[in-house]
């Protein structure tokens, strides 16, 4: 356990620009910053969380690790092969090490395709294994993620929101993969059913050693679930750190007001007050310096004009906790 | 405080998915002009693919003691100006009309789909090429092109089947690039994506199933247009020549006829309006049971 491992995921300043065009020539005008330098990595077994408002960009960073969007900047390795750049063809090999499951259980099925097909499909794509040990395979998977086999010939339609997700799980296991993008997982089902299905992800991941990068933005599922929590902000880490440590003593302003705007299930507790003033900024035109700082109730004249680098915070943490503020 | 057992219980799915298509048959035959239009089409398919049974007279014969007779026993609907048995002559039309309808929306079809699901899935470039020109080709009316394919390699039943079927390619390339463009954005054509599945498999695995909905409704109206303007051509005399009886031909020859026989005008004329009727109908039908939101609204 000693031994240093290569990560199963490694993203170094990772940027995906979107084009704004204008005029009948289509020009360039201007580009959305959607991810702008994200740099993080997960070990094998273990889930980083990633939090943020809506728009910040962490669905996108979800999407161009997996290659559904083609990063403009920065590198992706995948269990220390670079994937950054490989084509279509020589990216199916490495496509089979991570999965993706989304936030919406009803457009991420095909509503034409029996539960068994949806689940077996990706194993006929690498030709993994054919016939009635493939029919086996499906089986397998269905009992896995808690769903019986006499439902393998049922539409989706005919399932639950809560089984439309285990459907989900079980297409992103079948071809054993390492690491899998939860999109929002829970986002679109009902409290009971999300811990069922967050349940069912830890059991899963247990068994199987995998990897998550869990996209989210409620931190009670993201402290239970995740080993690191990552906090972002208009396309970029402003903070992470482990769980624990994270959740205990944030160190970035931003963090501080998610997690004081988290509702305590106890009402003799008193709550600081620090509700966030006015909207995310645009990330087409994004302010200058740190680009919290219209936002943020410490902000000084340097925060204004100098961007703070995501770095190391200084003693009394534990390490691997970095933060990007000037005033830390 | 009593604590009561919340019995739990999982509902059971109906052992068998229904398929989606028999649900679509279910409630086409809930509306009645639909089964009018579906009984239309079957009987005048039935009455083309059994002509050669059920028409005792050739209809290129010539009875010269019965010119321009009204309905009569020898010919039930009755003759032309050369003596020709009028119902001969329709159900040999019929075949015409079908293959014409048939084989013009199966080219649009044909050509026009795989255009249309090539320029959705790659987007970009490729797309603004592919419908620039879908564009151009929409420009020009069937009965131009028609007129034109005609003058250049004479009116025969393959140019009108190629012109009809070229005038119809814009429509269904646009047509399935419009529901395309949405599916082509849900999660699981991304699933398929992020799986490693080819650009071909998804597109004829995810998005061709998932977006044919509004081509079957765009083929069933266009075969009715199709019919239509068969007919025309035939009319204006650069559609198929005859000897071939086909209802706009006929219509042609009649039309000279017009005050000393009007049935002769009034048969083709029917026959056409209820066939072209029939094709509207089960469009529209189709329309309302595959796409609910619409209903009312196109009417």
């Amino acid at each position: 356990m000693t031994s240093v491992k290569t990560p199963v995921l490694e993203v170094t300043d990772l940027k995906k620009h979107f084009p704004v065009r204008k005029g009948v020539l289509g020009r360039v005008a201007d580009n959305v910053h959607a991810v702008d330098g994200v740099t993080f990595s997960i070990n094998e077994g273990e889930t980083l969380g990633l939090v943020g408002e809506s728009g910040c960009g962490k669905s996108t960073v979800g999407r161009t690790v997996l290659r559904l969007l083609k990063p403009t900047a920065g590198s992706i390795r995948l269990v220390g092969n670079d994937i950054t750049t490989l084509g279509n063809r020589a990216l199916r090999a490495h496509r089979r090490r991570m999965q993706i499951i989304f936030q919406d259980p009803f457009s991420s099925l095909d509503p034409r395709m029996s539960a068994g097909e949806i689940v077996g499909e990706l194993l006929d794509v690498h030709g993994v294994i054919t016939g009635s040990e493939r029919k086996q395979r499906v089986a397998e998977l269905f009992e896995h993620v808690g769903l019986r086999s006499d439902q393998l010939r049922n539409y989706p339609h005919e399932f639950s929101g809560g089984q439309r997700q285990r459907l989900g799980i079980a297409r992103a296991l079948s071809l054993n993969p390492e690491l899998i993008i939860c999109d929002e997982p829970v986002s679109a089902l009902d409290v009971s059913i999300q811990a069922q299905v967050i349940n069912l992800l830890m059991d899963l991941q247990q068994e199987y050693s995998l990897s998550y990068l869990f996209i989210a933005h409620d931190l009670a599922v993201v402290e239970h679930i995740s080993d690191q929590v990552a906090v972002m902000y208009l396309g970029r880490i402003v903070e992470v750190a482990d769980k624990r440590e994270l959740f205990a003593s944030p160190q970035h302003p931003y963090t501080e007001s998610l997690l004081a705007a988290v509702p305590a299930p106890d009402p003799a507790r008193e709550r600081k007050k620090r509700l966030l003033k006015g909207d995310v900024p645009s990330p087409i035109s994004r302010p200058s310096g740190c680009h919290f700082h219209t936002r943020c109730p410490y902000a000084t004249e340097r925060c204004r004009v100098e961007d703070p680098p995501l770095k190391e915070v200084a003693e009394g943490h534990r390490i691997g906790h970095r933060v990007a503020c000037h005033l830390r | 405080m009593s604590s009561s057992v919340i019995e739990v219980t999982t509902p059971q799915p109906t052992p068998l998915g229904s398929h989606p298509v028999v649900e679509v048959l279910r409630k086409l035959f809930r509306i009645p002009p639909a089964v009018f239009g579906v009984v239309v089409i079957t009987l005048t398919v039935f009455a083309a693919l059994s002509a050669p049974w059920i028409v005792p007279i050739d209809p290129e014969e010539m009875d010269f003691d019965n010119l321009l007779s009204g309905i009569s026993a020898e010919h039930w609907l009755g003759s032309d100006q050369m003596g020709r048995d009028t119902l001969a002559r329709l159900i040999k039309g019929a075949q015409v009309a079908l293959m014409v309808s048939l084989g013009a929306v199966g080219l649009g079809v044909l050509i026009g789909v795989p255009l249309g699901l090539v320029s959705v899935y790659f987007r970009g470039f490729v797309d603004d090429a592919i419908m620039r020109l879908m564009d151009s080709l929409a420009v020009f009316p069937s009965l131009l092109i028609a007129v034109g394919l005609a003058a250049a390699i004479g009116g025969s039943l393959t140019t009108v089947i190629v012109a009809i079927g070229l005038a119809n390619v814009p429509w269904m390339a646009r047509v399935i690039r419009s529901q395309g463009l949405m599916i082509r954005e849900l999660d699981y054509v991304a699933a398929a994506e992020a799986g490693g599945m080819s650009h071909p498999r998804i597109i004829i695995k995810h998005i061709l199933p998932n977006s044919v909905a509004p081509v079957i409704v765009q083929s069933t109206l266009s075969m009715g247009y199709a019919v239509l303007t068969e007919a025309a051509l035939g009319f204006i005399g650069v559609g198929i020549q005859p000897p071939t009886p086909t209802w706009g031909n006929m219509l042609q020859q009649a039309f000279p006829m017009l005050d000393q026989q009007p049935l002769l005008s009034v048969v083709p004329g029917l026959a056409i309006f209820v066939l072209v009727l029939a094709f509207n109908f089960v469009g529209d039908a189709v329309r309302d049971v595959l796409d609910p939101r619409l209903k009312g609204v196109i009417h």
